[in-house]
């Protein structure tokens, strides 16, 4: 028998009035899975961890979280749950180590400390455990959110959007920590607008469009479905590289070339050969999936 | 099942400690300043009626109006301990974090009414202790004293959850205060007995709640009342038992928490 679904998610729809802002979506996340949930803006993807985590209620179908439905057993499943939310929100009343403190309680765990002060130093946050969340950088205070998030120790973990507005460094930070809890065994959902974050990240992309799924597969099928590589070549005869197809970069006298199987690259380059345009410089580009949105969303 | 060592009655717990910790942390604000503003009543209204004005026969004005101030700052700062947090709470929208644990609907209405019932208490207690180098205050009946404070904080502090889900913005919240709870309280018998307002208006009183929460918690001073306490704790009670009733029917409804 397989392992039960980290989440279930079962023909859920969410209407707000004649908005339907999900319809009847389902899909399972498979626990240990780093699971990529991508969309534009309002295409349903916060309503849907929204849906999950008990913050909204399905007009119709059902989601599970560890085998506990969200709305009849919903005790257990926001334990199995944590969330760390796309708005920079804060208790202006506490500091840090107070929020991580009451959160835990929240739960139900009275005494957290061992675990708080580990979440603090992973996030880099010891420094900070007394201040107020007042006085705190919007890097930091993402952090604390990625720690409220995990006080409980969640085997199931939504980040929605959780580097948007981050810099860099920050960025990296968090996604070596989070990489290192899906290695733990956590199952993470992510939503993201950072495309290339979604490809290094995620095994498995479900990608959203007006409330619907419009592709569900693993990364690496969806980039061979839908994005091509591509062969950005310098000739000394252009010409003859555009009447092969070659679409003209705006600056540089470089040439994009798109192709589906590295085995065309030989074609081209005799192609190329046989008319006379000797290749000066050469770049292979990877698939991108960057590609495989665009074509979905313009497209699905 | 109950994963690493979580406890049922934890969440309650934790939720009440910061409801009441969060008053605490801002004490000046939240029992200072009311106890002040009871003081001033009692300054200015026993200087100007204390001669003129007995009550019950031979009851001082200004012994008669501190356990109305004491129930009015009760009250009105219950209401504003669970209406201010909660509307904060949405408005920044860390309501979220309460949310999303595995609080119960009964868990989350009890631990926002007892922390109001607890600043109540303490706003209470505050402008008892410092009327009392002004006046010889009698407590006969120091149960219902207790009761009716308990009770009132509850009720109040159940409006102000009611308040506190249903308004979006401030302005709506103190609308609901100035406009429903203000009068309510004033209009209740803080500062005066019914018995000298003209029929009409003893009527009117009589359909105040408010009314019979001041007047029952009076009794519990001088053992000596305009209505029957039973009457108030009667109607008191009825009353924190609907309100009860309609908060936790819209928590459970999920009203303007949960999308």
């Amino acid at each position: 028998m397989s392992a039960p679904a980290a989440i279930r998610i079962r023909s859920v729809s969410k209407h707000y009035g004649a908005l339907r802002a999900l319809h009847e979506l389902s899909l399972d996340v498979m626990p240990g899975e780093f699971f990529g949930l991508l969309g534009p803006n309002g295409a349903g993807k916060t309503t849907l961890i929204s849906v999950m985590a008990g913050l909204a209620r399905p007009t119709s179908g059902s989601i599970e979280i560890m085998g506990h439905d969200v709305g009849s057993d919903y005790r257990r499943a926001r334990r199995q749950l944590g969330v760390v939310p796309q708005e920079l929100v804060f208790d202006p009343f506490f500091t840090v180590r107070e929020l991580l403190r009451i959160q835990s309680g929240y739960f139900g765990l009275a005494r957290n400390d061992a675990w708080i002060d580990e979440i603090l130093g992973h996030l880099d946050l010891l420094p900070k455990a007394d201040a107020n969340m007042r006085a705190l950088s919007g890097g930091m205070k993402r952090r604390v959110l990625v720690a409220q998030a995990l006080v409980h120790r969640p085997p199931v973990i939504v980040l929605d959007e959780p580097t948007a507005g981050v810099d860099v460094e920050l960025r990296h930070g968090l996604w070596q920590f989070i990489r290192k809890l899906n290695r733990d065994g956590h199952t993470i959902v992510l939503t993201t607008h950072y495309l290339e974050e979604a490809q290094a990240l995620c095994g498995r992309i479900a990608m959203l469009k007006n409330g619907r799924i419009v592709a569900l597969d693993s990364t690496k099928a969806l980039l061979r479905r839908f994005a091509t590589h591509s062969l950005r070549l310098r000739l000394s005869n252009p010409d003859v590289g555009v009447a092969l197809g070659g679409v003209a970069e705006d600056e540089g006298g470089w040439l994009v070339f798109g192709f589906d199987a590295m085995a065309d690259v030989e074609t081209l380059l005799r192609r190329l050969r046989e008319a006379g345009a000797g290749v000066e410089e050469m770049t292979l580009g990877e698939p991108e999936l960057e590609q495989v949105f665009m074509e979905l969303m313009q497209h699905a | 099942m109950r994963e690493h060592g979580a406890s049922g009655w934890v969440g309650f717990r934790t939720l009440l400690y910061k409801e009441i910790w969060r008053f605490w942390k801002v004490s000046f604000q939240t029992v200072g300043a009311p106890v002040l503003n009871a003081l001033l009543f009692l300054l200015i209204f026993s200087h100007v009626l204390d001669r003129h004005v007995t009550v019950y026969g031979d009851i001082a004005y200004t012994t008669f109006l501190v356990p109305g101030l004491v129930m009015m700052s009760l009250l009105q700062n219950a209401f504003a301990n669970s209406s201010s947090s909660l509307i904060q709470s949405k408005i920044t929208g860390n309501i979220i974090f309460v949310l999303l644990p595995p609080i119960s609907h009964r868990e989350f209405y009890a631990a926002y009414v007892v922390a109001s019932v607890v600043r109540g208490l303490f706003v209470g207690l505050g402008v008892w202790l410092v009327s009392l180098p002004f006046i010889d205050l009698p407590m006969v009946r120091p149960l219902w004293v207790l009761v009716f404070a308990v009770l009132g904080g509850a009720i109040l502090g159940s409006m102000g959850v009611i308040a506190g889900i249903w308004a979006e913005k401030f302005d709506q919240l103190s609308a609901f205060q100035n406009f429903l709870i203000m009068p309510l309280t004033m209009l209740s018998g803080v500062f005066y007995s019914i018995h000298s307002l003209p029929p009409l208006w003893q009527d009117v009183s009589h359909v105040n709640p408010f009314f019979f929460m001041i007047d029952g918690f009076r009794y519990g001073f001088f053992g000596q009342s305009d209505v029957s306490p039973w009457l108030s704790l009667g109607v008191v009670s009825v009353c924190f038992m609907l309100l009860a009733a309609v908060t936790l029917a819209m928590l459970v409804r999920g009203y303007k928490l949960r999308g």
